[in-house]
């Protein structure tokens, strides 16, 4: 069978909507009915993230959705466990989204070995460098079929950027400007030029840009230049806001303001 | 089996850079020149004025007479507490910022815990005229609001951490943010020799002018310039890896680290972390931590705020792992003994963090004409309130 991420990009003509949620938040039992909640309105791809005591690269959003989702209860094991059973309904790409060390703890080869059983597509780790990706696990990656995603920023070079794509599998994640997640909500001239130069290199995996993208207006400006875009900090937001609406309530709301429906 | 750090930046199992890609750049340009400008000759002169000028080294190797009596040994002290701020930390700061000013970087950020590492920052950011951004845990703002102080007078910034546990690894991971998010302008100047490679590396090199000295003075001393026996305390590890550089391949010289066991190292209130932790990957490094089987970090305890680090610098790790270096725990209260013990045998209140060091003395077994060497990386001006409440004075 293709990967579901491959199928995605192959067979999506549209802009690529993909959705950042942290494991176990903001309940511990919200996993997979935010799943259900995504796909029902629109979302084209889920990122889950393992929530991390450190985690170095996110903003104070994520962070705080980390220590909720800890507090919870939530770890890689149970994670697994939940999502044990969740194909075929859920027939979107899901990918899970986490630090190096709860991946190491768990060992690399039970971890894809479990990703693949419970049908997970591919995984983001940003800080496993591309070297010992590389060196290490890329084979393994291959054996189970779970794909790479890697990180380039503004100032990745150009040499670096093609060995990351060609080492990236599914998609390549365009980190958006300089910055950790969450940091920024709009999209400046010099990110622009930084999407135009990356397009125009013609990468051989497709790209989806990511950090910063928090609204209607910064999703179509990415999507401009990638096959669609990551939002993370500002889902979470919405759904950690109090009030009366149901969470079902919350993430319609949502993917609609993005998605002009 | 060597001890410097590989091309790849490993000690053996340990160190690596496991960073994301926002930090690939700051980390490379590092790596790239650190080493061409740690070795010219002009970055020598101003490094080496400075240490003698601003810092007042080289600091002395002290005959602890009455101590050796009462351990039936030689011991020597090496008061690294005599250094300007007060401890071994300002090697490291003016070593890095005189880096930072050849890398063109205008703004200055650094992590600290009890502050010492956060003064010295702001020391050396005030002397070159540097803006100097200091991040702190709420929970270590208030427990060490006199140097919050300093560093304010000094000039610096100092920024509550509210993430995480509120400490000095919290702290750590506010201060990478901000580096993600200043990749251009900013140097971080850690403070001990943890992080991503090169600054386990470039931390020990800046701060291996305490053995250099150790040699010289030995020699002097005692006819040959190398001890039976180092002794230091170890949270990350700077002090250590300063005092036992240039002794890491003499197989001659017993190096003695000091961890804090806390409560004791059974008890789930420790710091004990090269006898407890397991490997893991802490602020871009793999090394030896505290964790749970999850993987999530977790926070350390010891009455020493310098100790409760959860996790080691690479270069201890592996020589914990390797038995180049034997590690001992002493506990709160055998380091509050061992303070005590200090001041009044010798006229030297130790910081907490030394006190480990001195409570391993109980420890370990040295013969009567063998030659011990406890890094005196502090003073223990910071202490005070503990000691007081602790101990009754």
């Amino acid at each position: 069978m293709m990967n579901r991420i491959d199928r995605l990009f192959k067979e999506t003509k549209g802009e690529i909507l993909s959705v950042y949620i942290t494991a176990g938040y903001p309940e511990l039992g919200d996993t997979v009915p935010l799943l259900e909640a995504l796909q029902n309105h629109g979302a084209h791809m889920v990122e889950i993230g393992i929530p991390f005591s450190d985690p170095l690269a996110d903003g104070a959003v994520i962070q705080d959705s980390s220590q909720v989702a800890l507090r919870n209860g939530m770890k890689l094991d149970l994670l697994f466990k939940q999502l044990e059973g969740i194909r075929p309904a859920i027939h979107m790409p899901l990918v899970l989204m986490g630090y190096l060390n709860p991946v190491l703890q768990m060992g690399m080869d039970t971890f894809l070995g479990r990703c693949r059983h419970t049908g997970i597509d591919g995984v983001i780790i940003p800080d496993l460098p591309p070297a010992e990706y590389d060196a290490r696990y890329r084979e393994m990656f291959s054996a189970y079929g779970v794909h790479n995603s890697l990180l380039i920023t503004p100032h990745t070079d150009e040499n670096r950027i093609r060995r990351i794509a060609e080492l990236s599998g599914g998609f390549l994640y365009l980190v958006a400007d300089s910055s950790t997640t969450g940091a920024r909500n709009s999209i400046g001239d010099h990110q622009v030029e930084y999407f135009r130069r990356i397009h125009d290199m013609g990468l051989p995996v497709p790209g989806l840009i990511g950090f910063g993208i928090s609204n209607r207006e910064t999703f179509l400006t990415a999507c401009k230049f990638a096959r669609g875009a990551i939002i993370g900090s500002a889902f979470i937001r919405a759904i950690g806001e109090s009030g009366t609406l149901s969470l079902q309530q919350k993430v319609e709301m949502f993917i609609k303001e993005i998605r002009g429906a | 089996m060597g001890f410097e750090v590989d091309d790849q930046g490993f000690y053996g199992d340990f160190g690596g850079a496991y960073i994301p890609e926002m930090l690939y750049s700051n980390i490379r340009e590092l790596e790239n020149r650190y080493l061409e400008i740690i070795r010219s000759d002009e970055f020598q002169t101003e490094f080496r004025q400075l240490l003698k000028d601003y810092a007042g080294r080289p600091t002395p190797l002290f005959r602890a007479e009455r101590l050796s009596a009462h351990f039936g040994t030689r011991i020597f002290l090496k008061r690294e507490d005599l250094n300007h701020t007060g401890a071994h930390k300002i090697n490291n700061t003016i070593g890095q910022i005189l880096l930072a000013r050849r890398l063109g970087k205008q703004r200055i950020i650094a992590e600290t815990g009890a502050g010492q590492h956060g003064v010295a920052t702001a020391t050396v950011c005030a002397l070159f005229g540097m803006h100097c951004i200091v991040y702190m845990g709420e929970l270590d703002v208030e427990r060490q609001a006199p140097n919050v102080k300093k560093m304010k007078m000094l000039g610096a910034e100092v920024v509550t951490v509210h993430s995480g546990n509120k400490t000095l690894k919290d702290a750590t991971n506010e201060a990478i943010r901000d580096w993600i998010n200043h990749p251009v302008d900013t140097h971080y100047i850690i403070g001990s020799v943890v992080g991503p490679h090169p600054y386990p590396d470039m931390v020990t090199r800046f701060q291996s002018v305490i053995s250099e000295e150790i040699r010289i003075q030995l020699q002097e001393k005692t006819g040959r310039n190398y001890p039976d026996y180092l002794v230091a305390c170890v949270g990350g590890g700077s002090n250590a890896a300063g005092a036992y550089y240039h002794y890491l391949e003499d197989k001659r010289v017993r190096l003695i680290s000091a961890e804090a066991a806390g409560l004791g190292v059974e008890s789930g209130m420790t710091a004990a972390t090269s006898l407890l932790g397991t490997s893991g990957i802490i602020h871009g490094s793999r090394t030896l931590l505290m964790q749970d089987d999850d993987g999530q970090i977790e926070e350390p305890y010891s009455i020493s705020a310098g100790l409760d680090y959860p996790g080691v610098g690479p270069l201890h790790a592996w020589l914990a792992k390797s038995g180049r270096a034997t590690v001992f725990a002493a506990t709160d209260e055998e380091a509050l003994q061992a303070a005590l013990l200090c001041s009044r045998k010798e006229g030297i209140i130790p910081a907490l963090e030394t006190a480990h060091a001195l409570a391993v003395l109980e420890k370990i077994t040295p013969g009567p004409d063998d030659v011990v060497v406890v890094n005196l990386s502090g003073r223990g001006d910071k202490d005070m309130e503990t000691y007081i409440n602790k101990l009754g004075i």
